[in-house]
C-alpha cells in the first residue's frame, strides 16, 4: 500500500492565504502572536506589508478586521480556536456578525487533536458557538485540497465566515480531478444503504475507514462529508437518511451544539430518524499525542466502528 | 468657527436627545447631553463628511464605542441632515431603524455597529489602520465613556494604536465622572486617565470643560498637527448638561423623562435658545 500523504489544515490555510494574497490586493492577516502555528507566517514571509500582528490581544483584533472591512479590506483574523470562537465570541457576534460584515476567520488547533497542550487549549465548542451567530457560514474542511478550496470560497462569499483547521497532519483525501468545492453543499462520498455516516472535519477520514470496516461486517455505510456546518446541506442529509433510516453524526467537537445537533434539529424537525452522536461527550479533553487522545475518545476509525456496529444491531 | 451657530445647533440637539428618549420611554439621555458639543462641533466644524452622500469615498469615520448614547449621535446627524429629524420620536420603536444602539446596516452616517462596551475603539483602530495602509488622509474619531475605559479591550486598542502609530485617530474620552453605579471614582477608578494614556505612548490632550466649543476648537487642532502618535482628548464634562434637573444626577443615565419633565427640560431648552438672539435671516 502507497504511503497516504498527510497535510495539517492550518498549513493549507496558510498556503491558500498566500494564492489569495497574489490574486487580490485588498486581502489582509491579522494574527495574534501566533504566526508560526496558525501558518499565516507563510503569508507574512510573502507579504509582509499585509500582515498585521496584533500581539497577544484577540478580542482587539476581531474589533480591528470588523473596522478594517467596513474600509474596503477582507479580512482574514487568525488564532486558535478557542481564543477566535471562545475568547473573542461576543467580539465576532457584536463587531461582526451583528454588523454582518466581511470578516473571515481562521481557527487553528480546534478539537482534542491538539494534542499535548491539553483541555484549555482543546476548543470542543467553536462550532456551536459561531453556528448561532445570525448570517455566519461556518467551514469544517476535512483535508488539504478542501481547506485550500474553502479558505478561496470564503474570499469570495460576501459576509462573516468562520473556518476551523487542525493541527495534526490529515490524510489528504480529496485528491481526484473531479473533486469541486460548493459552500453550502455536502460531499457524498460513499453510499450504501444500512447507515448514513456524517462525518466533518478531522473525523471524514477516519469514517472512511471505519465505513470500510463495517462492510466487513456486512453493514452498508453511505458516507456524507459536510465541510460547511451551517448553512447545512439538508436535501443531502434528508435524501439519505429517507434511504438509509439511521443516521451517525461524527465529529472532534462536543456533541451538544455542533454537527451531531444540526443534523439533529434538520432531522427531528422534517424527517424524525434514529440518531447517533460520536463526538466529545461533555467531558473537557487532557494532554497526551493527539493520535493517542483521537483513540482514547473514541474518534479513529476504531471507535467509530464499534460505536456505529453497535448502534446497528439495535 | 462660528460659535454662535454652533451653540443653536447643539441647543437643537439636545432637544432631538429629549424628544427620542421620551417617546422611547427609555435611552440615556445624560451621557448624550454630555457629549452634545462634541457630537456638534465633530459634525459641523471637524469632520469631512457628506450628508448626501454617507458613505462617501475618503470621508472621516466616527464610531460611538459609548453607543448608549445613540440618542445624541442620532439627534446630531438629524439635525446634519443624513435624516428626518422627525424620525427622532421612532428611537426604540419596534419597526424603526433607529436602534437602541448605533446600526450601520440601517442609519445613515453609522460608521460602526457599537453598543457593547469597549468595542468600538478596536474597530475605529481597524479603520484608522485601513487608511494608513493604503495611504488615505481620512481621519478616524472615537468617542468612549469613562465608565467605558474600565473595560480590558479599551486597553489592548489603546496598545495596538500607539504600537502602529495610528496618526489618523482620535480617541475622545467624555470624563462627565459618572456610570450606573455612581461615581466613576468610586465604582472603579479609572484615574488618571491622561497619565494612562500617555503611559500608552497618545498625545494626551486635556480640555478643561468639554461643553466649550473654543476649548473643543483648540484641542482638535492639536490634534491635527500630531504625527506617528494617536491622539487621546480628555474632555472634562458635566453629565445631562443643559438640562438642569438631570445634571450631575447619576439617576439620569438611562432614565427617560416622563411627560412633565420632559416639558420641563424642553422649556428650559427654549429659554436657552431665545436667550442665543436672534437667527440671522
Amino acid at each position: 500500500m502507497s504511503e497516504v500523504k498527510k497535510i495539517a489544515t492550518r498549513e493549507s490555510y496558510g498556503n491558500a492565504l498566500v494564492e489569495l494574497g497574489k490574486e487580490h490586493e485588498d486581502v489582509i492577516v491579522l494574527d495574534a502572536d501566533l504566526a508560526a502555528a496558525t501558518k499565516t507566517g507563510i503569508f507574512k514571509k510573502a507579504f509582509p506589508d499585509r500582515h498585521v500582528d496584533c500581539g497577544i490581544a484577540e478580542c482587539n483584533m476581531m474589533g480591528i478586521a470588523a473596522g478594517l472591512s467596513t474600509c474596503g479590506m477582507v479580512p482574514f483574523a487568525s488564532t486558535f480556536a478557542m481564543f477566535a470562537a471562545g475568547r473573542a465570541y461576543e467580539q465576532v457576534r457584536n463587531s461582526i456578525g451583528y454588523p454582518r460584515l466581511n470578516v473571515k476567520i481562521g481557527a487553528t488547533h480546534a478539537g482534542i487533536s491538539v494534542g499535548e497542550d491539553g483541555a484549555t487549549h482543546q476548543c470542543l465548542e467553536d462550532l456551536a458557538l459561531m453556528r448561532e451567530i445570525p448570517g455566519m457560514v461556518v467551514l469544517n474542511p476535512s483535508d488539504d485540497i478542501e481547506a485550500r478550496a474553502c479558505v478561496k470560497a470564503a474570499y469570495e462569499h460576501q459576509g462573516p465566515v468562520y473556518m476551523r483547521f487542525g493541527r495534526l497532519a490529515a490524510p489528504v483525501i480529496n485528491d481526484r480531478p473531479d473533486y469541486h468545492f460548493e459552500l453550502g453543499k455536502g460531499v457524498l462520498l460513499k453510499e450504501g444503504f444500512d447507515v448514513t455516516l456524517v462525518a466533518t472535519g478531522l473525523m471524514v477520514s477516519e469514517t472512511l475507514e471505519a465505513a470500510k470496516r463495517l462492510e466487513d461486517l456486512g453493514i452498508s455505510c453511505e458516507v456524507i462529508n459536510i465541510h460547511t456546518i451551517k448553512p447545512l446541506d439538508e436535501s443531502l442529509l434528508l435524501a439519505s437518511a429517507k434511504k438509509t433510516q439511521a443516521v451517525v453524526t461524527v465529529e472532534e467537537h462536543s456533541t451538544i451544539g455542533g454537527l451531531g445537533s444540526a443534523v439533529a434539529d434538520t432531522l427531528s424537525e422534517q424527517l424524525p430518524t434514529k440518531l447517533l452522536k460520536i463526538g466529545v461527550r461533555d467531558v473537557f479533553g487532557e494532554s497526551g499525542p493527539a493520535v493517542e487522545l483521537l483513540h482514547k475518545y473514541g474518534l479513529d476509525a476504531d471507535g467509530i466502528t464499534t460505536k456505529v456496529a453497535e448502534f446497528c444491531r439495535h | 468657527m462660528n460659535e454662535l451657530n454652533l451653540k443653536r445647533h447643539a441647543n437643537r440637539i439636545r432637544k432631538g436627545i429629549l424628544d427620542g428618549v421620551h417617546a422611547a420611554r427609555s435611552g440615556h439621555p445624560g451621557g448624550s447631553l454630555s457629549a452634545t458639543e462634541v457630537f456638534t462641533y465633530l459634525y459641523f466644524e471637524e469632520m469631512n463628511i457628506d450628508p448626501k452622500n454617507p458613505k462617501m469615498e475618503g470621508r472621516d469615520r466616527f464610531v460611538l464605542s459609548k453607543g448608549h448614547t445613540a440618542p445624541g449621535l442620532y439627534a446630531t446627524l438629524a439635525e446634519r441632515g443624513f435624516f428626518p429629524k422627525e424620525d427622532l420620536v421612532t428611537l426604540r420603536h419596534t419597526g424603526s431603524y433607529l436602534q437602541g444602539h448605533p446600526d450601520m446596516k440601517h442609519i445613515p452616517g453609522v460608521d460602526m455597529s457599537s453598543g457593547s462596551l469597549g468595542q468600538g475603539i478596536s474597530a475605529a483602530c481597524g479603520m484608522a489602520l485601513a487608511a494608513k495602509l493604503r495611504g488615505e488622509s481620512y481621519r478616524v474619531y472615537t468617542l468612549l465613556g469613562d465608565g467605558e475605559i474600565q473595560e480590558g479591550q479599551v486597553w489592548e486598542a489603546a496598545m495596538f494604536a500607539a504600537a502602529k502609530k495610528l496618526d489618523h485617530l482620535t480617541v475622545i474620552v467624555d470624563n462627565n465622572n459618572l456610570q450606573i453605579d455612581g461615581a466613576v471614582s468610586e465604582v472603579n477608578s479609572p484615574y488618571p486617565i491622561d497619565d494612562k494614556f500617555e503611559s500608552f505612548n497618545f498625545h494626551v490632550i486635556n480640555v478643561e470643560d468639554g461643553n466649550d466649543f473654543t476649548q473643543l476648537e483648540a484641542a482638535f487642532g492639536e490634534a491635527r498637527r500630531i504625527k506617528d502618535q494617536p491622539v487621546a482628548i480628555i474632555l472634562k464634562t458635566v453629565k445631562g448638561k443643559g438640562v438642569s434637573f438631570m445634571e450631575n444626577e447619576v439617576g439620569w443615565h438611562g432614565t427617560a423623562p416622563n411627560d412633565e419633565q420632559y416639558k420641563e427640560a424642553i422649556a428650559e431648552l427654549e429659554e436657552a435658545y431665545a436667550k442665543l438672539g436672534k437667527e440671522e435671516a
